[in-house]
């Protein structure tokens, strides 16, 4: 792949030098050097290891020129040596890179938020917006379902054209506090305990509130140890698929490899879920601590955390607070004062793509390829980032380290319930009066939460989204079961990344159904067939039976949940039509 | 005689084969290890349908036609990439394993033109095509709606060697491997897009001339649905004049270096009408370059063997 | 051929295409594999992703170089200034395997002398490349545990071409690369059949199976079954036959399957000999410029699509080709037209089908001798040596140097070979470097490639440094008059930033377009008869401006 062809098309020196600049930032040099007019460096080796670096390049020209111009790819093909067709299939695969020159492209494209809770405000608010001369794009859940409203409507995110992108709400301060964080105020709190009192830019403050306390105890309990706490707590992933942290731990410290990896995923797109913004923008060092913990426990000295695009803020936090924390010896080479430990962080950001938050997908996107997952095995504890052995976490699964590295394991597993310790985080949104993050105690019932965030708006609570839209819909006769792992499985539910989404009886459930649907079919990756053909098949499917889905189109419906669950990939087809079926069990659409 | 002797490769004869034995539909096979299901379900002389997968690439497990279901896996497992771990239990013809090939066909049948997607599809030489696997599995395309979404794409003639019609691409991979790093490394396709609105493309779509495309041929030898077609099999198809069942297919050598590539001549009406590589020979493993691919035709009688 | 069968004692590529996907480090010497030999290429780069290093010496930075880890672009023929310096590295650096050269090689103390005045910074000097760079590829090579160095025309199209592989050679013999899996010396050929040609005996002084036309024994064996004596004197190769017809020693020639007339060096020179010959025959699939000349053509059928018979690979696999379409007109297999010829001469060979010739060569040749036509088809062809039926073939050559006893052998020989560089040094008068080469879709003399339209053929050109192109004040595209000191031909130039400055390349595949073997240089190597493609100097000169007709698209 050496010998690239290149088109004509030539970039701009802006083009190139806002390419230029986004490779240094991360320390990458040009594939191909001449060192002399009769010595050229180049080779598969230099190659492979830039290849990383194609996101960060894409997301300099978009940002530039509005799109991916030929030239612009070109150039980065050039300097990268990525062949240009796959650099081309790699840009057209995320939402947030543009490739064509379409009208508007030249100024900044306001997303919004058209999934439920925002669906109900979105229209309305895209015709204001357009009527203004905004660019718009119709974009899936944005992580700040805490902020629809009737009176602000839905969610925005602002791609900015030659400067940074927003969200409406960014305050010029950074330790200015933008969402509601409505247990601020709360004693007894773990995982938020510094949520809205820390300054989020100062390590200082984190240090004068407890910040780095833990990291210390790691090593004095050393990596074999801190593993053995982490298993006795009984942690369990947040990220959705509730997979054992301890073991996934100490798979990564046995696999044989050179090079380990701790990876943060803050892609955070199932829609509905905004708890990990919450942390990484009020408390970034949490995350940073709780990762180089991470990385001392199963010998891995490089961490990354994968974020989405469309989160600017908590970005930006933990870009500044990495750079605190290296400053001060807290990353890098002989941390804390630990000679023989290194660990650094890099920040990677996503694109539009709620795929990437499939942990191999995620892989897959950060090494500059498309986001399509693996199929597993092998896993990622032996095969993971670049193929080597990675731990990849939640942020919130990685904030309970903290926790349990002081109070050991035992004292976790003391807390909450038979089957799940500790504290869980969930996101409260839709019909609810105080939509936001909450922490607590596993232990509560469904109605016990929605009454923690204030009762349910605008009429009778009919049924909840639980657990996002790879979740399913449940209705009255589970509001008293408690958010347990055991009782929702029990139940046939799953509490999979957190979300609460409320609805009243007031709901039109067919538009939030077929949105649901949509949702699947535009975030396929489209690799394998059951997922690909299977989400456009269910979405004609409910489009074509106006919410009717009677006889023969059920059990067409329940056929293609059948192969999308038996045969797809990924978790994202095995999950495509789960809550779809809810809604008709539940009577939420069709009549069956 | 000179001064020369044999040895053999180290490798090639040094190593002791370790096998793993699995249950395939309640038969014991043995594989050496690193062996894939889809491997022992030959060696079973269990017919299984495939699509993506080809001996001389990497698998890719995207069109999931050749699941089979492997005791106390939650899902189904595509047998074409998975490696035979010893005392796997695996079965190729349940209720579930027969439910997902069906639908898989179902999909793609109604999204994708297959009608020349006449090529045996599966393990065995000379075994079954989709049309057949559609049939066993009780394939029903007409309930999905009077007009489900489908590829609908326009054929691409760009140059007189090859056509690229993807309202038949099933999206199997198999070029871009082909074109990439399974042979050709010249990467001059890509899948671009997401979702159902996938495609194979060059960048920005450029036409074939225009982007990094040699010429080699590798895609097409390796399309499994036509939708890569020599041009000179597509003007025959065209012309309605294709009668693959009288053609003849002759091995020999290439000519045009000492690498010593085998090819497989299509030959039809005494003219050649198509250049292929047999898979399974250790030169070529089935890839071509361009003068192996289409450097024949100074040999057609059709052709003057013009003074050079 | 030559330089190998020096060393080693046989002509023949010592590994097989799979070797190098497990090798470590691979030099690229003087090929462009990439568009020369594709398919090779494709084990190659298999190598290179399964973590080879690679290291490319050429004059270009050509499409292969570009897959190299470094690409050192050194002065047309100064290839044994460059092998001589590594040698050198290799010894002072203590990298060489003692051991091996204790007892598998002979001469080493006068080699290691030899290179001696090759110093990095004389190196550098000489070939233009960083003396670090170089330097690092020896140690590179030395230190792998398997490593190859393969070669294709960049090295053998000089007049010092044995030389140039002898080289070479010295580098596998300081190292031990040779005789192992995955370490060899690769030489790539051009045809689908030069190692065929030369295994059934097409050399001047061989018979089929390398045995030496001066082995009164080995004659005997022939004789015996040919029926004929056999003459006990080596024969002449093609470039001393032309010395020949110069003399008028040699007047008429039969011409199978070349075409002279268009691939010899000073091309204009060689077409006028043929044309005095008294008789020339020519038998050939094409009307060829050659065949334009003869007085008499004998039309053949093709012969890896018309015709049965055997052909041999670089890694010495031989392999059947087959007749797949019915030959047109009056065209004729080469083995009936030459029986028929045979018995108009007298002799009545009958009918033998190209199986019975195989025979009796199997029953000739030990290097074939397990090779019959059911295995050949059966195993995907065979690697000689193949001597019985049980042999599986092999693939790879001198494993002998390994063994502890050597069976009565004194070894491999190094070789003292000198830096000469070209022949033709660069005057005021031809200031530019012309080394000429293949492109990918295209092939020797283009009488075959001809065929077929492509969207990738650029047509001919002269590809040269934009630096050489400004001083002219020539645009790309633009066509020039190039003269050597044996002609001059118009044609168009390409403006290539992968030339160096001082060197200019075509293709010389388009002879009807571009005649550049006049330009060529037809001093040629003493034992392998293989004339300077590679290093011919030339002057380019702008002309009027009503011709400036700029023809190329931008490629
Ligand atoms: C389609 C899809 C999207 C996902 N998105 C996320 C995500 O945004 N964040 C996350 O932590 N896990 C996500 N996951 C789950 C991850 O694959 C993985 O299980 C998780 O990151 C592991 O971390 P944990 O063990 O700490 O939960 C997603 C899974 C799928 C199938
Ligand atoms: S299930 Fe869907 S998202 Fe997952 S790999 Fe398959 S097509 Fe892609
Ligand atoms: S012909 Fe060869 S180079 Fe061109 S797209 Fe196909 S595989 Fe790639
Ligand atoms: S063009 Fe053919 S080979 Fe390529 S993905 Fe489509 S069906 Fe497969
Ligand atoms: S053949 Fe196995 S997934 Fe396609």
């Amino acid at each position: 792949m050496a010998d690239l062809h290149l088109t004509a098309d030539r970039a701009t020196t802006a083009e190139s030098v806002a390419v230029d600049a986004a490779l240094a930032a991360i320390g990458v040099d040009s594939a191909l050097v001449m060192e002399d007019e009769r010595l050229v460096r180049g080779g598969t080796h230099r190659r492979h290891a830039r290849r990383h670096a194609l996101l960060p390049a894409l997301h300099a020209l978009q940002t530039e020129s509005g799109w991916i111009s030929p030239g612009g790819l070109n150039y980065v093909a050039e300097v990268l040596q990525v062949p240009p067709a796959e650099a081309y299939g790699v840009a057209s695969f995320y939402e947030m890179f543009r490739v064509d020159e379409a009208p508007g492209h030249d100024d900044d494209v306001v997303h919004v938020c058209v999934d439920a809770p925002c669906l109900e405000f979105a229209e309305a608010k895209i015709a204001s917006l357009e009527a203004e001369g905004k660019h718009v794009h119709r974009s899936p859940c944005l992580g700040q379902c805490d902020r629809a409203n009737a009176n602000d409507g839905p969610a925005l995110f602002i791609q900015g054209r030659q400067k940074a992108n927003s969200v409406p709400a960014d305050a010029p301060s950074l330790a200015g506090e933008l969402w509601p964080l409505p247990q601020k105020h709360e004693p007894g709190l773990k995982l938020l305990k510094r949520v809205g009192r820390v300054d989020p830019t100062s390590l200082d403050s984190y240090v004068a509130m407890d910040g780095y306390k833990a990291l210390a105890r790691a090593f004095e309990l050393g990596a074999e140890q801190v593993i053995e706490e982490v298993a006795t707590s009984g942690l369990m992933g947040r990220g959705g698929a509730a997979f054992p942290t301890g073991i996934k731990w100490r798979g990564v410290a046995g696999a044989d490899g050179e090079q380990k990896h701790i990876v943060a995923n803050a892609d955070e797109s199932e829609p509905g879920t905004f708890k990990d913004r919450t942390i990484m923008e009020n408390d970034p060092f949490a995350l940073i601590e709780a990762m180089t913990i991470a990385g001392f426990a199963v010998g891995a000295t490089k961490g990354w955390i994968y974020i989405r695009g469309e989160y600017p803020l908590a970005t930006a936090r933990l870009e500044s607070a990495i750079e605190q924390a290296r400053a001060a010896g807290f990353l890098g080479t002989a941390i804390a004062g630990a000679k023989s430990i290194s660990f650094d962080l890099e920040v990677r950001r996503g694109a539009g793509a709620y795929i990437c938050g499939e942990e191999t997908a995620l892989f897959n996107s950060l090494e500059g390829f498309r986001g399509e997952p693996r199929q597993k095995p092998p896993f990622p504890t032996t095969h993971g980032l670049f193929q080597q052995p990675t731990a990849i976490n939640n942020p919130e699964t990685l904030l309970n380290v903290l926790d349990i590295v002081t109070d050991g394991g035992a004292a976790y597993a003391a807390s909450g319930t038979e089957g799940s310790n500790g504290q869980k985080l969930f996101c409260l949104s839709g019909h609810v009066t105080a939509p936001g993050t909450y922490e607590v105690e596993f232990g509560p019932t469904l109605r016990e939460m929605i009454d923690v965030a204030g009762g349910v708006t605008g009429g009778e609570l009919k049924a909840v989204l639980l657990g996002g839209a790879a979740g399913s819909f449940v209705g009255p006769d589970l509001f008293d079961m408690p958010l347990t792992m055991e009782a929702t499985r029990a139940a046939g539910a799953s509490l999979g990344s957190g979300v609460i989404m409320a609805f009243n009886e007031h709901t039109d459930f067919e538009a939030v159904c077929i949105r649901i649907a949509e949702f699947f079919k535009n975030e396929s990756c489209g690799q394998c067939v059951p997922c690909r053909v299977g989400a456009v098949r269910q979405h004609e499917l409910l489009i074509r039976s106006k919410g009717k889905v009677m006889n023969g189109e059920l059990q067409l419906l329940e056929d293609m949940d059948r192969v999308m669950k038996d045969a797809s990939i990924c978790g994202l087809g095995h999950t495509a039509s789960t809550a779809v079926r809810s809604a008709i069990s539940l009577g939420l659409i069709g009549a069956n | 005689m000179t001064a020369v002797e044999s040895t053999t490769a180290k490798s090639a004869n040094g190593m002791t084969e370790t096998l793993v034995t699995i249950q395939v539909d309640g038969r014991p096979v043995s594989i050496p290890e690193g062996g894939t299901i889809l491997d022992a379900c030959s060696k079973a002389g269990v017919s299984t349908p495939t699509l993506c997968y080809a001996e001389n690439l990497t698998p890719v497990n995207v069109c999931r036609v050749c699941v089979v279901e492997v005791e106390n896996s939650r899902t189904l497992v595509p047998s074409c990439s998975r490696v035979a771990e010893e005392g796997m239990v695996v079965q190729t013809d349940s209720e579930r394993v027969r439910h997902s090939r069906k639908m898989v066909i179902e999909f793609l049948d109604t999204s994708v033109d297959l009608s020349q997607t006449t090529a045996p599809t599966s393990n065995e030489a000379g075994g079954r095509n989709l049309a057949d696997w559609a049939a066993e599995y009780g394939a029903d395309s007409s309930r999905y709606g009077p007009a489900p979404q489908t590829m609908d794409e326009e054929v691409k003639i760009q140059d007189n060697l090859y056509i690229r019609d993807y309202d038949k691409c099933v999206l199997c991979y198999k070029c871009v491997e082909a074109c990439g790093d399974d042979a050709q490394h010249t990467f001059a396709i890509a899948v671009s897009g997401r979702g159902f609105g996938a495609r194979i493309s060059t960048e920005f779509d450029v036409s074939l001339p225009d982007s990094a495309c040699v010429y080699c041929g590798n895609c097409v030898a390796v399309c499994p649905t036509n939708a890569l077609q020599f041009k000179t099999e597509f003007d025959l198809r065209e012309a309605n004049n294709w009668r693959e069942e009288e053609q003849s297919v002759t091995r020999t050598v290439c000519s045009y270096c000492g690498v010593g590539c085998n090819l497989e001549l299509h030959v039809q009406d005494d003219t050649i009408v198509k250049v292929t590589s047999p898979n399974d020979h250790s030169v070529t493993s089935g890839h071509l370059c361009i003068k192996g691919r289409f450097g024949w035709q100074y040999v057609q009688p059709t052709i003057q063997r013009k003074p050079s | 051929m030559v330089g190998l069968a020096t060393v080693f004692g046989a002509g023949g590529g010592t590994s097989s295409y799979k070797e190098i996907e497990e090798t470590d480090v691979i030099l690229l010497w003087g090929s462009n594999a990439r568009e020369a030999h594709p398919i090779f290429f494709h084990h190659l780069m298999k190598g290179l992703d399964n973590g080879a290093r690679m290291y490319a010496v050429d004059p270009r930075r050509t499409s292969s170089s570009k897959f190299a880890d470094a690409w050192l672009g050194l002065s047309v023929g100064t290839d044994i200034a460059m092998a001589n310096a590594v040698a050198r590295e290799i010894i002072h650096n203590g990298w060489v395997n003692q051991a091996f050269i204790d007892h598998s090689t002979t001469g080493y103390e006068a080699f290691a002398e030899s290179v001696e005045s090759y110093t990095l910074e004389v190196a550098e000097q000489i070939t233009g490349v960083p003396g670090s760079a170089i330097a690092e590829m020896a140690k590179a090579y030395a230190t792998a545990e398997k490593a190859q160095i393969l070669w294709t025309l960049g090295i053998t199209e000089h007049h010092n071409a044995v030389d140039n592989v002898l080289s070479l050679c010295n580098l596998a013999l300081l190292t031990g690369h040779i005789g192992t899996w995955g370490s060899g010396l690769v030489p790539l050929r051009g045809q689908n059949n030069v190692q065929g040609g030369g295994d059934m005996g097409s050399l001047p002084n061989k018979l089929p199976g390398f045995q030496n036309v001066t082995d009164p024994e080995a004659r005997a064996k022939f004789e015996a079954v040919y029926g004929v004596p056999i003459p006990p004197e080596n024969g002449i190769h093609l470039t001393l036959m032309f010395e020949a017809m110069e003399r008028s020693e040699i007047k008429a020639a039969y011409v199978i399957g070349e075409n002279p007339a268009d691939s010899e060096a000073d091309v204009q020179h060689a077409r006028k000999l043929l044309s005095g010959l008294d008789t020339l025959v020519v038998q050939d699939i094409f009307m060829t410029r050659t065949a334009e000349l003869a007085d008499v053509v004998l039309p053949a059928s093709v012969g890896w699509a018309e015709s049965e018979g055997t052909v041999t690979s670089s890694e010495r696999r031989v392999q059947r080709v087959r007749a797949a379409v019915t030959p047109p007109g009056e065209a004729r297999h080469d083995q009936d037209i030459i029986g028929e010829l045979a018995r108009r001469m007298g002799y009545d060979w009958g009918q033998p089908t190209s199986e019975d010739l195989w025979e009796e060569l199997r029953a000739l040749s030990p290097l074939h001798g397990g090779m019959t036509y059911a295995r050949l088809e059966d195993e995907g062809g065979l690697q000689w040596p193949c001597p019985d039926l049980d042999h599986p073939g092999s693939p790879f050559l001198h494993g002998w140097l390994w063994e502890d006893d050597l069976g009565g052998r004194a070894g491999a020989p190094f070789s003292v070979v000198e830096h000469e560089g070209p022949k033709e040094q660069l005057t005021e008068a031809f200031p530019l470097r012309l080394t000429t080469g293949r492109s990918l879709d295209s092939y020797n003399t283009g009488v075959q490639s001809g065929g077929y339209d492509n969207p990738i053929r650029y047509g001919d050109a002269l590809d040269m440094n934009p630096v050489d192109a400004a001083a002219l004040e020539l645009a790309d595209g633009e066509t020039v008059k190039v003269s050597s000191p044996r002609g001059s031909v118009e044609m168009p130039i390409r403006v290539q930033p992968d030339i160096p400055e001082g060197l200019t390349f075509t293709t010389f595949h388009f002879p009807e377009l571009v005649d550049i073997n006049v330009l060529t240089n037809d001093a040629w190597d003493k034992r392998s008869g293989t004339s300077e493609f590679k290093a011919a100097s030339i002057r380019v000169e702008k002309l009027p401006s009503s011709d400036h007709t700029p023809q190329l698209q931008d490629s």
